[in-house]
This record gives structure tokens, C-alpha cells and sequence, in this order.
């Protein structure tokens, strides 16, 4: 039998029984159109996360007190409540070759209530003028927080622009006051959006001075981080050495009570976890197509069973095992064919909503189609490999008497 | 040609074993018509399927145009069904809701005849069948019983067969049909040539046969 004639049969017995082939293939469907789904969207969430922390300053390292435990991330770092990094630690940084500026940082959260009546719970973050050159800001309008303001304890802040929109709404917010714990700040810049959700981005924080954050707003004198722009990607391991020893003189300690974490540290594990996610989701998906897989199974054992006389007739006239057996199994695998191509448009359209919706950015690889391709071709030849065998083994004249 | 030596065919269940065809012997020359009589349980059955190359003797041999069918395994069975044997079923078997065309060009689609060629030679067996040209294009559900018999004897000459075996076709006919169905045997038989082997347990379609095979209980007992 020719390749065209197995198509033309394969097309007739598969439109004979219409709804039951569409049923059959529905399963496949939502099992690929879920795994490419969230396949695509733990890909997108993976470059955002990768995106966004590019955004915050690439050739960064970030000093934080306490000590970031392996394989518990940076998110168990204690931050808040160790107290190890101080100003005086600021001085030994200084004379260490390779580092571009030193940005030293005390973040709080904070009720800040503006004049319109509106307020919001957000970052406070305590800074030099360093900190806009190290964390890749720019400002939209007005200033950034100066020299002069550090010594003067002033009381001026620069806010995000998430920020900005929570206390004024439309109304320009920049020369206005706010209330920043009962104390009041005045505007004097607006940070450009930066975009990028999770992990503390600069659109949803305010800034002030470093001094007025730590003697007036929290009355401390640590830091919470301190952040190093370091002049060459290529020296980020030996600056970070060097670090790293200068604090641990500076502290007296033999173990270190802080924690050195570049861009790439938290990068890595971020994308790991997502990545553990995609999995895990994918899985999931995965379980349906193997459930789908076993309605492809049913399917041909009943059409099998249906179809004995006819499967007999055509050993009578001259067909082959091997005729009938390919048979069989061209019908499984061109079932899983189209599942696997509507899943695929499926799957694309659901990613291409959570785009559109704006929840994630979703990326649909090439890799990701020809793998649900792959997969659903390969699931017709598993599920339909025992009901081809089958066809293929009836003996001519039992086939003919099956009533 | 066809020889059958000596054939026997024992079937065996466990320890209980049944002699089907006891020592079997006849010649069928090309050209002939014949039908093989004999009431239910009397082996006709089985020696069909050995006719058919759809089953093979325990013992003996069976030639047909030389060749010895008897020993031949399952795909060289079936290369023999695709050239050489054309089978008119009592059940017709046609393929439900397709075309009278396409049924009779099934065989030489597992023979691999081209497209133009397979509807040339299905539209000539279609009219030696006797089957008017404007049932060509019907499904086979739309057709009479009658009609459906034509078509499964059009597909039953499609290949050109050395023999065309007939397992009781007129067994869900009324007599009318019936009697039209074998005439167009007979035709086919006298003026296309065609060798036909007829089984049935009736002596009136038996008597349409220029000779009559008579078997009982496995063996032959006489020959008209």
C-alpha cells in the first residue's frame, strides 16, 4: 500500500466516526496545549526575572549582614535583623582596586501619606548619591538626593513611580510634601519606571538620604546593604575576594557575618527555582498526555474490535500483517498528529493571553512545538502499537466469521 | 489448475482433536465451474479456506497453476490470495459507507496498481459483474442486496484471478436475487472464461455448476 492510499484510508476510517476521533484528539490537545503553555510561561518568567535583575545594575555585588544560607536562596538571609554591616565599614572599601563606587543602603518599610489624602506602606531606602549610578536609575524629573542633602540631614525624597501614582494619582507630584513617619519630606525627584514585577524593584520604593534614614526615620546606625558597582565584569570574583577580606579584618571574625552575593548568584538561583516550577508544572501537563495517550488506546481497541470482518476482508484480498499493522498505528499516530498541532495553537493562544493580560511576558520556543510534535507522534506509536499488533495478528477466517 | 492430493486437516483443542477433511483428492481444471455441496459440518467449510490459501493442510498437497500452496507461510499466503483468488463472501464484507469504486479497487490497492489504471480495471469488473454504471459512485449502504453481491464478485475479478471462490452467495438472497446473482456466475464462467468454485449446501445453486463436488464428514463421496 502506497503512502497516499494509507493517508486516503487512515482519513476515511478517522472521518467515519467523526465525534469519537474528536474526542479522542481533545485529549491530546489539552494535554499538549498545556505543556506548551506552561512550558512557555515558566520561559517567560524566567527571562523577566533575568531581565529585571539585569535592570538593577549589572557587575553588582551586594553585601548583605547575616550569612545567606546554600539552597535556602537569599530570601532567608536574615536581612532586618542582623546588624553586622555598619558606615565604619565603609572606609576599608575605599582602598580596594576595582571597585567603580560604593552605594551603602537602609531600607525600612514605612506608612507614607501624601497631602491628597492617599497613602501607602512602602520602602523607605536610605542612600547616598552613588546609589542612582550603582542600581542603573535614572531620574524622570527633578534631582537625585545630593551631597548637600547627606550632610544636612535633609529631608528630601525621590519616589518611584509606582509610588508616585499610589499618593497622586495624575497631579505632578514633584515640590509637594509627604509624610513619611509623622515626618515630612519633600519631593525633589521622580525616578523613570523601570518595569519588572517581584523582588523589591525601584518603581515601588522612595528615596532619602542615608543620614536622615538612619538618624531620624529608623535612629540606627547600621546598614542594611551595601552595594559595589565594580568596573569590570571580568574582575567581579577577584573584587568580591578582596571584599570579603577587607570585612573580615575590619569585623575580627574567622567566619564571615555577612553575605556577598553578585547579580549572578541570585540570578542563578532564581532561574533555578522557576525552573524547578516549569518542571513541576510541565509534569502535571505532562500526566494528561499520558492520560490522553490511553483514550488514543481505547479508541483503537475498539475500533479493532469494530472493525474484525473488515480487518479479516482485507487479509482475505491480499493484505499483509504488516499492512494492517501500519495501518492501525497511521491512524493512532495521525490522531496524535493533529492533537499535537492543535495543542501546539492551543497552547500558543494561552500563552499569547497570559502575554496580552499582562501577567507574564511568555515566550513559546521552537524547541517547545518540535518537543510537543515529538512527543505526540511518539505517544501515537506507544498507544497505538498494541492495537495495531492486535489487527495484525487476527487470523484471516476468525476475522470473517466475527460476528 | 488445481490439484488436491491426499489433503487432511486435523484440528486440535487441547487433547480433543477433529479430523475436518479426511484424505481429500480432486482436480479442478482451468475454466471449469464447479461447486462443492455438502450439509453443514461436513468439512466444505474448511476445504474452502484451504482453496483460499487463507488456512493450510495438516497433510497432502495442494497445487495451484504448479505452485505448491500447501507449505507456504502467512505473507506468501497472502500473495497468493492477491494474485490468484478472488473470494465472493455470504456476508458480502463490503467496506461500509464507501464508494462501490473504491471496494472493488481495495485488492489492487494492497497490490500497489496505479490510480488511473486500478479505476480502469475496477470499472471493467464492475461491468463484467454485471453492476449498471450509475451505482458506481453510491456508498455501499445505498445498494440492494443483490447489487452489493455484484459488487463483491467485481472485487473478487478486479485482480484477475486464476479462481474465484464463491462461500454460499446467494445465502442472504431472496430466491430472485439469488438466481441473478448465480446467472451472473455462470456468465462469467462461459463467456469471460473464468474458473469458479461454488460452495453451498443447497442442490439448487449447486446445479447452476457444470459439476458437483459432493463431500460428507471430511471425504469426498461423489462427483457429478
Amino acid at each position: 500500500m502506497n503512502p497516499f492510499d494509507l493517508l486516503q484510508e487512515t482519513y476515511l476510517s478517522l472521518s467515519a466516526n467523526k465525534v469519537r476521533s474528536a474526542l479522542t484528539i481533545l485529549g491530546i490537545v489539552i494535554g499538549i496545549s498545556s505543556v506548551i503553555a506552561m512550558v512557555s510561561i515558566g520561559q517567560g518568567a524566567k527571562a523577566q526575572i533575568q531581565s529585571s535583575i539585569e535592570g538593577l545594575g549589572s557587575n553588582l555585588l551586594t553585601i548583605l549582614p547575616g550569612v545567606v544560607q546554600p539552597g535556602r536562596g537569599i530570601v532567608s538571609s536574615g536581612r532586618g535583623s542582623a546588624q553586622t554591616l555598619e558606615n565604619k565599614d565603609l572606609p576599608v572599601l575605599d582602598s580596594i582596586e576595582g571597585i567603580e563606587s560604593v552605594s551603602p543602603e537602609l531600607s525600612r518599610r514605612f506608612q507614607i501619606t501624601a497631602g491628597t489624602g492617599n497613602n501607602t506602606n512602602t520602602t523607605v531606602n536610605g542612600v547616598l548619591p552613588t546609589y542612582a549610578s550603582v542600581r542603573n536609575l535614572t531620574i524622570a524629573e527633578g534631582t537625585f538626593i545630593s551631597e548637600s542633602n547627606i550632610h544636612s540631614l535633609g529631608r528630601q525624597v525621590v519616589l518611584g513611580a509606582t509610588v508616585a501614582t499610589d499618593l497622586f494619582g495624575d497631579t505632578p507630584p514633584l515640590g509637594k510634601t509627604i509624610k513619611i513617619n509623622k515626618t515630612n519630606f519633600r519631593i525633589v525627584g521622580l525616578l523613570t519606571k523601570k518595569g519588572g514585577a517581584g523582588f523589591s524593584g525601584p518603581d515601588d520604593m522612595v528615596i532619602v538620604p542615608l543620614t536622615t534614614m538612619q538618624k531620624i526615620l529608623a535612629g540606627v546606625d547600621y546598614l542594611s546593604t551595601i552595594s559595589i558597582s565594580v568596573t569590570d565584569k571580568n574582575r567581579m570574583n577577584e573584587v568580591r575576594d578582596a571584599v570579603s577580606d577587607a570585612l573580615l579584618t575590619r569585623h575580627r571574625v574567622a567566619e564571615a557575618d555577612f553575605s556577598i552575593i553578585s547579580q549572578e548568584d541570585i540570578l542563578g538561583t532564581l532561574s533555578q527555582v522557576v525552573d524547578t516550577f516549569t518542571i513541576f508544572l510541565a509534569s502535571i501537563a505532562g500526566i494528561s498526555l499520558v492520560v490522553g495517550g490511553i483514550g488514543i488506546m481505547n479508541m483503537m481497541l475498539t475500533t479493532v474490535t469494530e472493525r474484525t470482518r473488515e480487518i479479516g476482508l482485507r487479509k482475505a484480498i491480499g493484505a499483509k500483517r504488516r499492512d494492517i499493522n501500519r495501518q492501525f498505528l497511521v491512524e493512532a499516530v495521525a490522531l496524535t498528529f493533529i492533537g499535537g498541532f492543535l495543542g501546539v495553537i492551543l497552547g500558543w493562544l494561552i500563552a499569547a493571553t497570559v502575554t496580552y493580560l499582562g501577567l507574564i511576558q511568555t515566550q513559546v520556543s521552537l524547541m517547545s512545538v518540535l518537543l510537543a510534535f515529538g512527543v505526540s507522534t511518539a505517544i501515537g506509536i506507544i498507544f497505538g502499537y498494541y492495537p495495531a499488533q492486535r489487527a495484525a495478528r487476527l487470523n484471516p477466517i476468525d476475522a470473517l466469521r466475527y460476528e | 489448475m488445481i490439484e488436491i492430493k491426499n489433503i487432511t486437516k486435523t484440528y486440535r483443542d487441547g487433547d480433543i482433536s477433529f479430523q475436518a477433511l479426511d484424505n481429500v483428492s480432486f482436480q479442478i481444471k482451468d475454466g471449469e465451474f464447479v461447486a462443492i455441496m455438502g450439509p453443514s459440518g461436513s468439512g466444505k467449510s474448511t476445504l474452502m479456506h484451504i482453496l483460499g490459501a487463507l488456512d493450510t493442510p495438516t497433510s497432502g498437497t495442494y497445487l495451484l497453476d504448479g505452485q505448491d500452496v500447501s507449505t507456504l507461510s502467512d505473507n506468501e499466503l497472502a500473495d497468493i490470495r492477491q494474485d490468484k483468488i478472488g473470494f465472493v463472501f455470504q456476508s458480502f464484507n463490503l467496506l461500509p459507507r464507501t464508494t462501490v469504486l473504491r471496494n472493488v479497487m481495495l485488492p489492487l490497492i494492497y497490490e500497489g496498481v496505479r490510480g488511473e489504471e486500478r479505476k480502469r480495471r475496477a470499472e471493467v469488473a464492475l461491468r463484467a459483474a454485471g453492476l449498471d454504471a450509475t451505482h458506481w459512485s453510491h456508498l455501499s449502504n445505498q445498494l440492494s442486496g443483490g447489487q452489493i453481491q455484484r459488487v463483491a464478485i467485481a472485487r473478487a475479478l478486479v485482480n484477475n484471478p486464476t479462481l474465484i471462490l464463491a462461500d454460499e452467495p446467494t445465502g442472504n438472497l431472496d430466491s430472485k436475487t439469488g438466481e441473478i446473482v448465480l446467472s451472473t456466475f455462470q456468465k462469467l464462467n462461459t463467456e469471460h472464461g473464468r474458473t469458479i468454485v461454488l460452495i453451498t449446501h443447497e442442490r439448487e445453486v449447486a446445479e447452476y455448476a457444470k459439476r458437483i463436488i459432493f463431500i460428507k464428514d471430511g471425504t469426498l463421496v461423489k462427483q457429478l
